[in-house]
């Protein structure tokens, strides 16, 4: 051993982590960041085709084909849109809640997935409650999983919806409308800030993971205990803006997130003054961003992180955002069943 | 017993300084004598020819789980020590968060009974605190006379500073070390659940709840201001499983201040670092979690320059069905048994240019003295006939399937390994022979 007494750079450098753990079936989507740019495109194209399709036709699509719904928390929006719009397709889908079945009596997600499959289902659109939860059960069935919310991790639906959101609004004019493809210039020169609990927040990191790759810039905007500083490294693109009004007066689209009050609580964050900082006012907006488009992944609480003022205003799409779910997700049940393993499209 | 003559091996006894061509011959459960190839006369004893393999000390690991009481489906003390014996090792330390705990002379003597099955040694480490509670302490020489050689309450920190103070000093009058799993649970157990993984950008971007650094280091810190304030050099604080730079420097300060602070590194926290956990792969999921590389790379310079004491695995076997859940629900702990000499050979030794004799020592006379147990670590004449012979120059690739353990649940399955035991004998018995 050489004994000089600087420190040395140790030749130690065993085998690093592999990118994957096991291949994916080519028709899931777990993350936003699995996507191509292609497949972006993919999606957003067939999400307007579908929505445009006479229902008479389009639900021969999947006509008969089985799809289980496993979710493990409560939810409005994206269970409804998941069932209306593999319906719309013509496929069968049945809802497992876990209150009603038998992970009431401790069964496994494994021995769960792999009842459904045994029962036909053909691919498992799943929401849970821990992190992580979507990429076993794929690893467990093998199936074509659709990631619907895993935790404080990630909603890639969502972020596919507030995509194909704020094209509808901000495309640039020199793309056509008809063909819906992205690329790395898409969004160029657009400011998404994202404001609240990102900490906790799914629909934060799918989207920090899904715009940028469209040139988008992200900035989140929100106190230390609900933004740690190391959010800004979960990919390119993504910068911290602590002060509100100052992220306010770079953003084209705001991107509100809802406060659990309870949470705030326990990180000894007072209500009050989180309003006072943070809440997307009818006054600061129109002083601060008064062409910006307001976004929320929904549940809303009015009166918390948003006026209802500003959440019923001209500038909100909440509700459209709403109505993009059930079009991005005919398109990602289409994708699911309609891939053949090999990875071309059947 | 027949006696057992080994020859023609290379003999590295690090304790002695010895590393040179011998002869040993092994009588009584004892080295009776060790002597220049062909000196000894075999005189009806057993010959196991060494030609070309390393003959060392058997391995001591000061940090195993064994299960038993209470687990048996995870691991038995004859499972866990035909793996360890597989793996080189004469002698482990089994922690006491059996079920119940072993927090009584009873339970002490129950896991060393014969009734057992264990192939090798086994060193049962008493709960410090009834019940691991960290409320009231036990009765220390009444389980240091059951054979416990160290307390602990592994697998959960003894944190409060008046019950800390009171076990390091009981354990000092009868000659016992304390061993510390450094983690302050305030900053890891959240209302939400409980950190599953190093906190860090890598925990963020998984959306998993975040084990900070300071969590350990702070109670390393808090630790070491006790064996300071309590001013009696009996004391011997030993942290478990060290993971961080930072705790590693306290311990680094608290040496250089004279004081008798330890510590072990497991093979996992000085060859993986958070990026292993992949997406949520739950055989990198323990206790402390896989740590930044800057954590990981000064374990590796703890090791060099010797401020770590030991290597230890913290075998901690999980049944399958219980590793394929929910990254979140998934207990913590890795095996570590099979692997620990393949891993150090290969990345300490042949890669990280560490002599031999310092990784051997590491993995067998350091952990001897750690824990007190005389006669092992070393191969004088006298000392207990707990050898490992093994081929130095062999490499060979793991494969979790092939183990003695009841469970697999590794990150190490599939890598290369360096140096093959061919023979592990405990106490002049042999305890495995490779096929």
């Amino acid at each position: 051993m050489n004994s000089t007494a600087a420190p040395t750079r140790r030749p130690i450098h065993p085998p690093k982590a592999s990118a994957s753990l096991f291949p994916y079936n080519p028709g899931s989507l777990l993350s936003a960041s699995d996507l191509t740019l292609d497949a972006i495109s993919h999606i957003l194209t067939r999400a307007s085709a579908l929505e445009n399709q006479d229902p008479l036709t389009r639900d021969r699509i999947l006509a008969k084909r089985r799809i289980a719904l496993l979710f493990y928390e409560s939810s409005t929006r994206t269970r409804t849109s998941f069932e209306l719009a593999a319906k719309a397709l013509g496929a069968d889908t049945t809802l497992v809640s876990s209150l009603s079945s038998s992970i009431e009596k401790g069964e496994s997600l494994k021995d769960t997935g792999l009842t459904l499959r045994a029962l036909g289902a053909e691919a498992i659109i799943i929401r849970h409650n821990s992190s992580g939860a979507a990429w076993l059960l794929e690893a467990e069935t093998r199936l074509p999983v659709l990631n619907a919310g895993d935790g404080m991790h990630e909603h890639p639906t969502q972020a596919l919806l507030d995509l194909r959101t704020i094209l509808a609004h901000l495309r640039p004019a020199h793309l056509k409308p008809a063909t819906q493809s992205v690329d790395a210039e898409t969004l160029a020169g657009i400011t998404v800030t994202i404001v609240g609990d990102i900490l906790h927040s799914r629909v934060a990191r799918s989207n920090m993971l899904l715009l940028p790759r469209l040139g988008a810039r992200v900035v989140l905007c929100g106190p230390k205990e609900l933004l740690p500083e190391m959010a800004a490294q979960t990919g390119p693109g993504i910068t911290i803006e602590r002060d509100f009004e100052a992220a306010l007066r770079q953003s084209q689209v705001i991107m509100m997130l809802r406060i659990q009050a309870e949470r705030l609580a326990g990180l000894q964050l007072d209500l009050e003054e989180y309003k006072l900082n943070y809440q997307l006012t009818g006054p600061r907006l129109a002083a601060l961003a008064p062409t910006a488009m307001v976004m929320h992944p929904g549940p809303i609480i009015r009166g918390l992180e948003i006026t209802a003022g500003v959440a019923d205003g001209p500038q909100s799409v909440i509700l459209e955002q709403v109505t993009h779910g059930v079009a991005i997700r005919m398109a990602v049940v289409e994708r699911a069943l309609n891939l053949v393993p090999n990875g071309a499209r059947a | 017993m027949t006696p057992l003559l080994i020859r023609g091996g290379t003999l590295i006894d690090p304790g002695a300084g010895v590393e040179a061509l011998k002869d040993i011959l092994l009588k009584d459960g004892r080295v009776a004598e060790i002597a220049s190839p062909g000196k000894i006369k075999a005189n009806g004893s057993e010959i196991l020819d060494a030609t070309g393999l390393t003959v060392a000390p058997g391995l001591i690991d000061m940090h195993v789980h064994l299960r038993e009481p209470g687990q048996g489906y995870k691991e038995t003390i004859a499972s866990g020590t035909a793996a360890a014996a597989a793996g080189g090792f004469t002698a482990v330390a089994a922690m006491p968060n059996t079920r119940p705990v072993n927090d009584s002379p009873e339970i002490t003597r129950w896991m060393q009974a014969a009734d057992r099955g264990a192939s090798i040694r086994v060193f049962p480490i008493a709960a410090a605190t009834r019940g691991s509670k960290g409320e009231a302490i036990n009765d220390f020489a009444a389980l240091k006379s059951a054979g416990a050689v160290a307390v602990s309450d592994d697998g959960l920190p003894i944190l409060k500073d008046s019950i800390m103070r009171e076990t390091l000093a009981a354990a000092a009058r009868v000659g016992l070390c304390v061993i510390q799993h450094a983690e302050d649970t305030r900053m890891t157990h959240f209302s939400g659940g409980v950190a599953s993984m190093n906190a860090g950008p890598m925990a963020f971007r998984l959306g998993l709840r975040g084990w900070v650094n300071e969590a350990e280091s702070s109670i390393v810190e808090r630790d070491i201001r006790l064996v300071q304030e309590l001013r009696d050099s009996r004391i011997h604080l030993h942290v478990a499983h060290i993971s961080t730079a930072a705790a590693l420097a306290a311990v680094r300060k608290a040496r250089r201040n004279g004081l008798r602070v330890t510590c072990e590194v497991a093979p996992h926290h000085f060859l993986l670092n958070n990026e292993h956990v992949g997406m949520y792969d739950t055989n990198a999921k323990m206790c402390p979690p896989l740590r930044a590389e800057a954590d990981r790379n000064a374990m590796i310079e703890g090791i060099l320059d010797g401020v770590v004491d030991a290597i230890a695995t913290d075998h901690a076997p999980h049944a399958v069905h219980e590793k394929e859940v929910e990254f979140e629900y998934a207990p913590n702990g890795i095996t570590g048994l099979d692997t620990a000499l393949g891993l150090s050979l290969r990345w300490l030794h042949k890669e990280g240019k560490l002599p031999i004799g310092r990784v051997l020592s590491l993995l067998s006379a350091q952990p001897a003295a750690l824990l007190n147990l005389k006669g092992r670590g070393t191969l004088a004449v006298g000392s207990f006939a707990d050898v490992v012979i093994f081929d130095p120059k062999a490499e060979w690739t793991y494969n979790a399937r092939a183990t003695k353990s009841k469970s697999r649940n590794t990150p190490f399955d599939g890598w290369k390994m360096q140096g093959k035991v061919r023979w592990t004998i405990s106490e002049g018995r042999i305890a495995y022979t490779s096929d």
